[in-house]
């Protein structure tokens, strides 16, 4: 329950609102690190510690894209694919890293489990790119070569059961 | 990188570390806070209105009007930091909250003072994880410090400021949509008036002043250097430094920090570096995504910098995210790009923008697929002018000025793509 285990975190975030519904959000984030993505039940606990309807938190969690609804791989990249980007190379890059994961879908996730790969609006980082952001953090300023390191990476961190940086 | 030797905004050009509280404190830091905590409310206003400061967050509105409008028979008011940055090609705020963050909370705080409000949220996009976690640890910093919270700098007077990250919709930079996803509702615009300063119209139908971060970061250098000495920087009628966003086809794409006035030419070939591969210039986004493109001409290029400046030429200086295209680029293809984008972010309350982005986006994609005639094109101008001033907030115009001035300005770069 997230109540529960998160009750620290919880009070801290209602204590910052005069009206508990702005914590949904924050709240959000919260159930979505502990499932994984948005799921029924995360959105039921949600909702009674903020006193509102189910309907409402799940209305919320639809509207923003950062709320997964579905499962995604360990590591969530999403690639800026946006005019900027894209004038210097992000289409080719999207592509490539698509095609090196085996992934054939976008959105789609890598035959491992590993990685999902989606491209996604500007992320304000139009000076470094092509950029993505891997589970919300930023990793700027990329080529194939360059990527192909952070995959190595992120592999052997996955594999050493290192619980990976993740979503909050 | 040059930037004509002044940095209001970033410091860290000149100071290393300025992050850091007690290098900022040492390099005058919560000074202007302490100077404006020793004057009268309607005093502060009064020097920020003088100082001629418009909001950098693209709608170039009067910083210090906006505050004077607040009522101060209401006991509760709050200022609301816009920090939401998604327009396409801006990415100055994010630099300000990593390097230069007490600025930030400093004038965020002298705008609460000069409007007595009772709290500050600073509402970051979602995506700014990393930032806003950081600049939480340098919220509690500047509270231990007192220059935030409880008795601010001795002088009684208590403010706290928060942070709150949104997830993932570029609507809720329109500052009515702001103010409802801080609620915990939908990222929707709202009916206006009430407007935002109004009891009603704000944060928990409180007055609120919603002012972009770039905005506030000029402010603690305005009261401590008085508005005479700011209005110095700058052209007549905008002044100051204002931050140009720089990208696409430029060889050092970047943050340039130059005082209003100077020229496109300027910060493409002085600053940027020229243009990659030694191409020629074809065409400018001047305001990211949402103002229109235009062609790149001696005239353009040589034109000052302002938010008056680029009227004549149909466009605006908006946030200023300068977006370059050599003269390979097709200019029918960005104009289904910066579309999609739109199509995307729409927040589909109202009919127009909602309806509109959708059928502009399938049109423009019959246009790149080469199954268009030229009645394709006339559509795709005819249902992006139904859309401007239908909308209850400006996205619906935002989203159909790429498809109108592509069409108006490089209207051969459409005809390549048409059915013979």
């Amino acid at each position: 329950m997230l109540a529960e285990k998160y009750a620290a975190q919880i009070e801290k975030i209602l204590a910052k609102y005069p009206d508990k519904r702005s914590a949904v959000m924050p709240l959000l984030y919260i159930s979505q690190e502990e499932y994984g993505h948005i799921t029924d039940e995360g959105i039921v606990e949600v909702a009674a510690i903020i006193g509102e309807d189910p309907t409402a938190v799940k209305s919320v969690a639809g509207f923003y894209t950062m709320y997964s609804k579905q499962p995604k791989g360990t590591y969530w990249l999403q690639v800026c694919t946006d005019l900027p980007c894209a004038l210097k190379g992000a289409d080719q890059f999207y592509a490539d890293l698509k095609d090196y994961l085996e992934i054939t879908d976008d959105g789609g996730t890598s035959p491992d489990g590993l990685f999902t790969v989606e491209h996604v609006m500007c992320l304000a980082a139009c000076d470094k790119a092509p950029m993505l952001q891997c589970n919300f953090h930023y990793v700027e300023n990329l080529d194939m070569e360059k990527m192909k390191a952070h995959l190595a990476e992120w592999r052997a961190e996955a594999a050493g059961s290192k619980t990976p940086k993740k979503k909050a | 990188m040059t930037t004509n030797g002044l940095n209001i905004i970033y410091r860290e050009r000149d100071v290393k570390n300025i992050h850091e509280l007690k290098v900022y404190t040492k390099h005058g830091g919560y000074e202007g806070l302490k100077k404006a905590l020793g004057m009268k409310p309607a005093e502060v206003i009064d020097v920020v209105k003088a100082s001629n400061l418009r909001g950098r967050g693209g709608a170039g509105f009067p910083t210090g009007l906006k505050w004077s409008f607040i009522p101060q028979s209401e006991p509760v008011k709050y200022v609301v930091v816009n920090a939401d940055e998604s327009e396409t090609g801006t990415f100055k705020d994010r630099q300000i909250m990593e390097n230069n963050p007490h600025q930030l909370i400093e004038g965020a705080l002298i705008a609460a003072w000069a409007i007595q409000a009772t709290a500050v949220y600073i509402y970051l996009r979602g995506e700014f994880w990393d930032v806003a976690h950081a600049l939480d640890k340098h919220i509690e910093e500047a509270e231990k410090a007192g220059f935030a919270g409880e008795n601010i700098a001795g002088s009684g007077w208590s403010c706290k400021v928060y942070t709150h990250l949104g997830a993932g919709a570029y609507i809720c930079g329109e500052e009515t949509a702001l103010l409802e996803s801080l609620e915990g509702k939908l990222g929707q615009p709202r009916v206006r008036p009430p407007f935002p300063a109004q009891k009603g119209g704000g944060l928990y139908a409180e007055p609120t002043v919603v002012n972009n971060v770039e905005t506030l970061a000029n402010v603690p250098w305005i009261i401590v250097n008085g508005a005479d000495e700011y209005k110095k920087i700058g052209t007549d009628k905008s002044s100051g430094t204002k931050v140009f966003c720089l990208s696409g086809h430029v060889n050092k794409p970047g943050n340039y920090e130059l005082p209003f006035g100077i020229t496109f030419r300027e910060l493409i070939f002085e600053h940027g570096g020229g243009v990659t591969n030694g191409k020629k210039v074809k065409a400018i986004l001047p305001s990211g995504g949402s103002g229109p493109i235009i062609e790149a001409t001696d005239e353009v290029l040589d034109t000052p910098l302002s938010y008056e400046g680029l009227s004549k030429f149909g466009s605006i200086l908006g946030s200023a995210s300068v977006i370059i295209m050599d003269e390979d680029t097709d200019i029918a293809w960005v104009a289904s790009r910066v579309t999609k984008f739109f199509k995307h972010e729409s927040c589909g309350k109202c009919t127009p923008c909602r309806e509109g982005t959708y059928w502009l986006d399938k049109v423009l994609d019959r246009v790149m697929a080469g199954e268009a005639e030229q009645r394709d094109v006339d559509l795709i101008s005819n249902v992006a002018h139904n859309m401007q001033g239908t909308t209850l907030c400006a996205f619906g115009d935002f989203a159909a000025n790429p498809a109108i001035s592509t069409i108006k300005n490089f209207p051969d770069d459409f005809k390549k793509h048409l059915k013979a």
